[in-house]
């Protein structure tokens, strides 16, 4: 038993190594990560709002339907999306002459497409939860339509910053998109290897140490937004915490 | 005097229901004009139609002479404001509360501040300014409502049931408020009631409306004078009985309303009546209490509904009478449903209409 924990014992060790000693691979990889799922989460959040706002304050035929088709999105599986994207990418591909294919750009953007369903899902909830009479005191107020819509998205704010985070976490965590619209190419400059397929490819390889540090930082990265977004939710929880109840 | 607004032959459907039935009436410069009649009437549809918010479905809107419609209803807007009956405030601080139709209206910041401070000083709310206007009570955050919408200075001020749910204090404050705003600032106001001592004491004319009609207009005096039958068909008004009255030797009045409750009113009335108490005015107790007081009966808890600080309490002593409490008291005494209590009100509580 203690024969067949060594490497795994050995490959922890290292990984603190490789993390606390700073080691440029190691931090190169995760900014890279950050960047790609923090644009991508922009992206969605960009295109996603107001998709997510006319879907809660505008009524027109086929919105429930529309509303669904949204939300059974938020499961599609990531390498089939990446697989639709790399046909759709690819040089012979319809969208072929935009050259996406194995650039940062592509992953982005695929990562981007990949979270849109979850960020409008949120923020079709979070809009929908906002009392339905505050477009009507707006516009009392003197607000046009679209200024309305703005005093409505703002009394939403939270729910909307709580979708971004949850996309930016999705995209942060996925791996067939990056992998099979990125390539996974390990370079300086246009390199598009991420976390996710680093630790996939390390492990290919035989790798431990660089595999368990690239997890590591992946979960510290992905439970510290949770934390935060639990923390945001009830700041109170972080001040009682610990305290027997009375 | 002047037709600010005017409605003629309005009709508004919500999915198969007709909500507003063929309305027409005239809305004066300068006037406080009650819509009074019980929940559910249209009271509220018809001041969102009056706030350009909803476009009726049949008839028109004119608003100082000019037909409104779905070209003009955004710039209409800017001339009319309702505050709602529920206490809708945005999640932010009471300053930006208040100052959110000026930045709409791209206010200068140093007016906009000016302007805030006079609207909190005229809600007594001064100091407010920073508070979260979502933590404050129900009140304060009706007040903050009112300043929101005098600080417009609008044409027309639209009240949805606004001393709905209010304590006895923040009740007078508001009416003061809307009163004063009415004299100084010249403004013409449309309150929506269902509170008949309200209806009263406020407005210069009253319209009365029922299941969607206007079924009469008229002067207070008018209304509540000659006992206008539309009024005593307010049945579902709190307090309010109809019965007959005969005058006593002490000069005063036993009205009698059925069931075997004789009410001792202070005025003189022979016959048909109808009478009123306030719910304010009605003293509840466990006990039988000695006082001055010429109306005590006793009877049972039928319901109780919470009002934030207050809570209004239905008592069945043969006829059913709202009694208003604090909620500090409602606990102290430890009241629930079907307990029996005691309910004792002066004869000069007792408002004849």
């Amino acid at each position: 038993m203690v024969e067949r924990l060594n490497p795994i014992v050995d490959g922890i060790t290292k990984a603190f190594q490789l993390i606390f000693s700073g080691d440029p691979t190691v931090y190169g990889i995760a900014y890279r990560s950050l960047f790609f799922s923090g644009t991508a989460a922009v992206l969605a959040i960009l295109w996603g709002t107001p998709i997510a706002m006319l879907l809660s304050l505008k009524d027109f035929p086929g919105k429930s339907l529309v509303k669904g088709f949204f939300t059974s999105l938020i499961g599609m599986p990531t390498v089939a999306l990446g697989l639709i994207l790399f046909l759709l990418f690819s040089k012979d591909g319809p969208l072929g002459f935009l050259q996406l294919l194995y650039t940062p750009g592509g992953v982005i953007l695929g990562e981007a497409i990949l979270v849109t369903p979850l960020i409008i899902s949120i923020a079709v909830n979070a809009i929908e939860s906002v009392d339905h009479e505050i477009m009507n005191l707006a516009e009392t107020l003197g607000a046009s339509e679209s200024q309305a819509y703005i005093a409505v998205l703002k009394e939403a704010a939270n729910g909307v910053i709580f979708s971004g985070l949850a996309c930016f976490n999705r995209a942060f965590a996925e791996l067939g998109v990056a992998l099979i619209v990125g390539g996974s190419i390990v370079a300086r400059v246009g390199g598009t290897d991420v976390l996710t397929t680093d630790i996939s490819m390390y492990i290919a390889r035989g790798n431990f140490s660089m595999a368990i540090a690239l997890a590591m930082i992946l979960l510290v990265i992905v439970f510290g937004i949770n934390l935060i977004i639990l923390i945001a939710k009830n700041p109170k929880a972080i001040i009682t915490w610990g305290k027997m109840p009375q | 005097m002047a037709v600010l607004a005017e409605l003629k032959n309005l009709t508004k459907y919500y999915g198969p229901r007709m909500v507003l039935n063929h309305i027409s009436m005239q809305v004066y410069e300068g006037e406080i004009l009650a819509l009074l009649g019980p929940n559910g009437s249209g009271k509220t549809t018809l001041l969102k139609v009056l706030a350009f918010l909803l476009k009726p479905d049949a008839g028109e809107t004119k608003f100082q002479g000019e037909i409104v419609d779905e070209k003009n209803s955004e710039r209409m807007r800017l001339q009319s404001t309702l505050v709602f009956q529920r206490n809708l405030l945005f999640n932010t601080t009471v300053f930006n509360n208040v100052a959110y139709g000026l930045r709409v209206r791209r206010v200068p910041k140093i007016e906009i501040a000016t302007k805030v401070t006079e609207a909190l000083k005229i809600v007594k709310l001064i100091g407010f300014e920073k508070r979260s206007a979502k933590k404050l009570s129900g009140g304060e955050q009706q007040r903050v409502a009112l300043a929101r919408a005098l600080v417009l200075n609008t044409k027309l001020l639209l009240l949805d049931e606004p001393m709905a749910n209010l304590d006895p204090k923040n009740a007078s404050i508001l009416e003061e408020v809307i009163v004063t705003a009415n004299r100084e600032l010249k403004t013409t106001i449309v309150l929506a009631t269902h509170n008949m001592f309200e209806a009263k004491t406020m407005p210069h004319r009253i319209a009365l409306i029922n299941d969607g009609r206007i079924t009469e207009v008229g002067s207070s005096a008018d209304i509540f004078g000659r006992l206008s039958k539309n009024l005593a068909s307010f049945a579902a008004v709190d307090n309010t009985f109809n019965g007959t009255a005969k005058i006593t030797e002490a000069g005063t009045s036993i009205v009698d309303v059925g069931n075997g409750i004789l009410i001792e009113a202070a005025f003189q009335r022979q016959d048909e009546t109808s009478v009123f108490i306030s719910p304010q005015d009605i003293i509840l107790s466990k006990r039988s209490l000695e006082s001055s007081a010429r109306n005590v009966f006793r009877g049972r808890i039928t319901q109780i509904s919470d009002l934030g600080s207050l809570v209004k309490l239905t008592v069945n002593v043969g006829k059913l009478f709202v009694v208003q409490i604090t909620k500090r008291s409602f606990s102290e005494m430890d009241l629930n449903l079907g307990d029996e209590v005691f309910i004792a009100f002066k004869a000069s509580s007792v408002q004849m209409l």
